[in-house]
């Protein structure tokens, strides 16, 4: 029962605090920095289902953020929908489209697969960039219609806000109750050995194609939120491959396969990148440093900071999730 | 009609070089099963190689080839020894990732060096002009250089101890190390001949068009369609595969427009991969 | 009675190679049978056969009842017919326990996973492992390893097992523990069909006995008739005669 684990409680807590500080001082700057946190939180623990549950890479999870952001942006400013709507709708839409294409691409093992999420990932990113219901490549941008609905830009910012958080914690309540049920057991037998699963039971192509769509739809709920959020989408931000790479370096960083390294992971690097990306003397050094850290990582500590401690204190694995 | 065919001549000529840069990548690929995410950035670095060089010395960019491969060359042991060697048996995810790492360091630092607006080479030879076509010199002699260092390639590994040494690590490295080989040498030493062959296809690149340290992106990415084509140890078949696709681009674009391509070179892809596991041509990797 | 596993006229072709040839024959229920024969015989390619890894090229294989010919790996485990591997293929970073309760969960009785994990505690105690079923798997000695596939492959409750070669690499106690471990679980009413290359244990355990060569049934019968069957011994056991012909010349 997932009420029983202290883990549950702790992402509610945790949930309410990303809610609680920005909205008690009116803190625009600190909400700012906060949704950042929690888009990558939320990218990286949906991505960890694939990676770090599953054992297949992929190198594309960005597509779903961005293919939801378009859909959402479509259909909140051009066709004046209500956003959980828009949402919503997003979501499942995205979901469809993994579902098809995972059950081909899914076949490939290994460095196939991850070759064949970057394909598809540039191959939506050229179709967009052609397609002129949604801009081309220059985009769209938000109607302020769609902020009016929800009262206007700024109460509509926070209201964006708190759903965002909400979502934060979808993704990783949906992550430890995976963990814990007959379908995450299937799924680690996958990561482990998918020919010995298949023996023993499981339905190797059902499963693979279920989380792959699965891991899709809050990330697409999430790329609504955010583009609406940010008044403006163009294929460049919504499919950058770079942002793609860097769910992956979260997970490497915090630990794939545990829900609480794919969210330390998140915050860390994201927190980094942060600071990075605004001082004015190391901006052009993001990547380096990045680089570098990620670098340390595979070839000193593989297993990220999570791996590192439930390897120091075996115990920890009990109630850090 | 006339136009088509020019257009599919020069597609030719420049996928000559998609071809020359495949071969690195499936060279790196097929002899040790690691996908290199530096390619882009080495490609890349070819081109700035040659700009610098160019603008100190002003001799003509193909004979700058040669430092360049050498330059590659020894960069590309350099970068096996810090982020290659120590993940060679583990999960090929591990290899992705320190390659990639290498790859952000590098693009990092070139942003700070370079920033993003574009440099350019500035050399042009005489074109050829046959009945009513005509073709830039550049192109040719880029396709014609591309040619030839294919040819060495083949050469190389077919005729030389090296060559040969790099063949049986590629068929099983375990029976080679039992024959004597060592595959770290082996290993380090394709590696490296893998970033030689990326740097030389940039160089040749920067004799065409414009450039930025992103520039190799774009080259890296059709490298991953070429290699798919295909399928891995043929060097060969890449080349060949480089120059189709070329061909193809030049039969689209006079049609289509330009924006159009990169979704139907990865439309391509992802069918190719998922219909042809072993490449149109060729074997697969375990 | 109608037999528990038939296996009529099946055949898998390589390429060129034809690695079984047009092979029949049937278990019971109840029963152990024992799978023989010279390395390269087919043997492991008929238990992939059977067990839905390769697609029969030609005949039939029903099993209680269910024609398996052309289902999947996952379809026949649930069917009630479960294998080991001749080369152990353990959840390697998950535990003793989760690694047979994957067994349970997806096998015959499609249990929920707390049901699951007990009938995994359960299988565990029989064959062993109870001690250890919060070591990780890939920490196992070979025995232990074994021992686990066994136990996966029990937790499943299947009607049938599929024995690879479960014997090799252990020691002689090791040996004698595994061979009361197959004991137990005929006489829990779960038929056994195993390839074993150890002769004694086989000759011991076996009901019934077939010989595969070259990828076709060289011979079928009680382990006496086909420990004496001339073919069988000059194509495997070798020249009866041999051992006196040496001792004679010295």
């Amino acid at each position: 029962m997932i009420l029983k684990r202290p883990f549950f409680w702790l992402i509610l807590v945790i949930s309410g605090l990303f809610v609680y500080l920005p909205l008690r001082g009116h803190d625009v700057p600190l909400r700012e920095d906060l949704v950042l946190v929690a888009i990558a939180i939320i990218l990286a623990s949906n991505l960890n289902l694939m990676i770090g549950y599953t054992g297949y890479v992929n190198f594309g999870h960005i597509v779903f953020y961005g293919l939801g952001g378009y859909i959402g942006f479509y259909l909140t400013s051009e066709r004046g929908w209500n956003l959980a709507l828009a949402a919503l709708a997003a979501g499942v839409a995205v979901s469809l489209f993994a579902l098809l294409f995972g059950l081909g691409i899914l076949r490939l093992r290994g460095a196939y697969f991850a070759l064949a999420t970057i394909g598809i990932l540039e191959a939506v990113r050229a179709f967009v960039a052609n397609f002129n219901p949604w801009g081309r490549s220059t985009g769209m941008y938000l109607s302020f219609e769609a902020y009016k609905v929800l009262g206007g830009a700024q109460r509509a910012l926070w209201t964006d806000y708190y759903f965002i958080i909400f979502v934060m914690a979808l993704s990783l309540i949906l992550s430890l109750r995976i963990k814990i049920s007959k379908f995450g057991l299937g799924l680690f037998a996958i990561r482990e050995n998918e020919d010995a699963a298949a023996v023993l039971g499981v339905n190797t192509t059902v499963y693979k194609a279920v989380v792959y769509s699965v891991s899709a739809f809050l990330p697409a709920v999430a790329g609504v939120l955010m583009f609406y959020k940010n008044g403006m989408i163009d294929p460049f931000v919504a499919f950058e491959f770079m942002l793609s790479l860097e769910g992956i370096v979260m997970l490497m960083l915090g630990g794939q396969g545990s829900v609480t390294g794919a969210a330390l992971g998140a915050g860390m690097y994201e927190r980094l990148r942060s600071t990075l990306l605004t001082s004015p003397k190391l901006s052009d050094f993001h990547l380096v440093i990045a680089g570098g850290l990620l670098l340390i990582v595979v070839l000193f500590a593989p297993g990220g900071l999570i791996g590192w401690l439930y390897r120091l204190v075996p115990r920890s694995q009990k109630v850090i999730e | 009609m006339s136009g088509i065919f020019a257009s599919m001549l020069d597609g030719l000529l420049i996928g000559s070089i998609y071809g020359l840069a495949a071969m690195g990548l499936s060279l790196i690929w097929g002899v040790m099963n690691v996908i290199n995410l530096t390619h882009g950035a080495m490609i890349a670095l070819g081109m700035f190689g040659t700009y610098l060089l160019y603008s100190a010395l002003t001799t003509s960019p193909y004979l700058l080839l040669l430092p360049i491969i050498g330059g590659g060359l020894i960069l590309g042991i350099v970068v096996y020894w810090i982020a290659i060697h120590w993940v060679i048996g583990r999960p090929m995810l591990m290899s992705l990732l320190s390659t990639f790492a290498i790859n952000m360091m590098i693009i990092g630092t070139g942003t700070a060096l370079w920033s993003t607006s574009p440099y350019n080479v500035n050399f042009s030879l005489p074109g050829l002009t046959i009945g009513e076509y005509t073709f830039t010199g550049n192109h040719i002699a880029a396709a014609s250089a591309a040619v030839v260092i294919a040819l060495a390639l083949q050469l190389f590994l077919s005729k030389t101890r090296p060559g040969k040494a790099i063949r049986a690590v590629t068929d099983n490295r375990e029976a080679a190390e039992l024959m004597g080989i060592s595959s770290t040498t082996v290993l380090a030493l394709a590696f490296g001949m893998g970033i030689a062959l990326a740097a030389a296809s940039g160089a040749l690149v920067s004799t065409l068009f414009p450039f930025t340290i992103l520039s190799g992106a774009v080259y890296q990415l059709k490298s991953f369609v070429v290699t798919v084509l295909a399928g891995l140890g043929k060097p060969f078949g890449a080349l060949v595969a480089g120059m189709l696709l070329g061909l193809l681009e030049g039969v689209v674009t006079p049609f289509i427009a330009v924006s159009w391509i990169p979704l139907i070179e990865f439309a391509l892809f992802v069918v190719v991969l998922v219909a042809f596991p072993k490449g149109i041509f060729g074997k697969a990797a375990s | 009675m109608t037999a528990l596993l038939e296996i009529r006229d099946v055949s898998k072709r390589f390429g060129g190679l034809l690695a079984v040839s047009h092979v029949s024959f049937s278990l019971n229920e109840g029963e152990i049978l024992g799978l023989i024969g010279p390395n390269g015989a087919g043997k492991t390619t008929l238990f992939n056969v059977v067990n839905g890894i390769h697609k029969s090229d030609g005949g039939s294989i029903t099993f209680n009842g269910h024609d398996i010919t052309r289902i999947s790996p996952y379809k026949v485990v649930q069917l009630g017919l479960a294998r080991t591997h001749q080369i152990v293929q353990p959840l390697t970073n998950m535990s003793v326990l989760e690694n047979v309760t994957v067994g349970a969960c997806f096998g015959r009785e499609q249990l929920g996973l707390h049901a699951a994990q007990a009938v995994a505690r359960e299988v565990l105690e029989q064959v062993g492992l109870q001690d250890r079923a919060d070591t990780l798997a890939r920490f196992l000695t070979i025995a232990g390893k074994k021992r686990l596939e066994v136990a996966r492959a029990l937790a499943a409750r299947p009607k049938l097992l599929l024995l690879d070669e479960v014997l090799a690499g252990l020691n002689p106690t090791e040996v004698a523990q595994m061979i009361e471990l197959v004991r137990g679980i005929r006489n829990r009413g779960i038929g056994v069909l195993m390839i074993e290359h150890l002769m004694q244990a086989v000759m011991s355990l076996s009901d019934r006995i077939v010989v595969l060569n070259f990828g076709q049934k060289l011979a079928e019968g009680r382990p006496e008739e086909v420990a004496n069957n001339p073919q069988v011994i000059e194509a495997y056991l070798g020249d009866s005669n041999i051992a006196e012909k040496l001792t004679e010349r010295n």
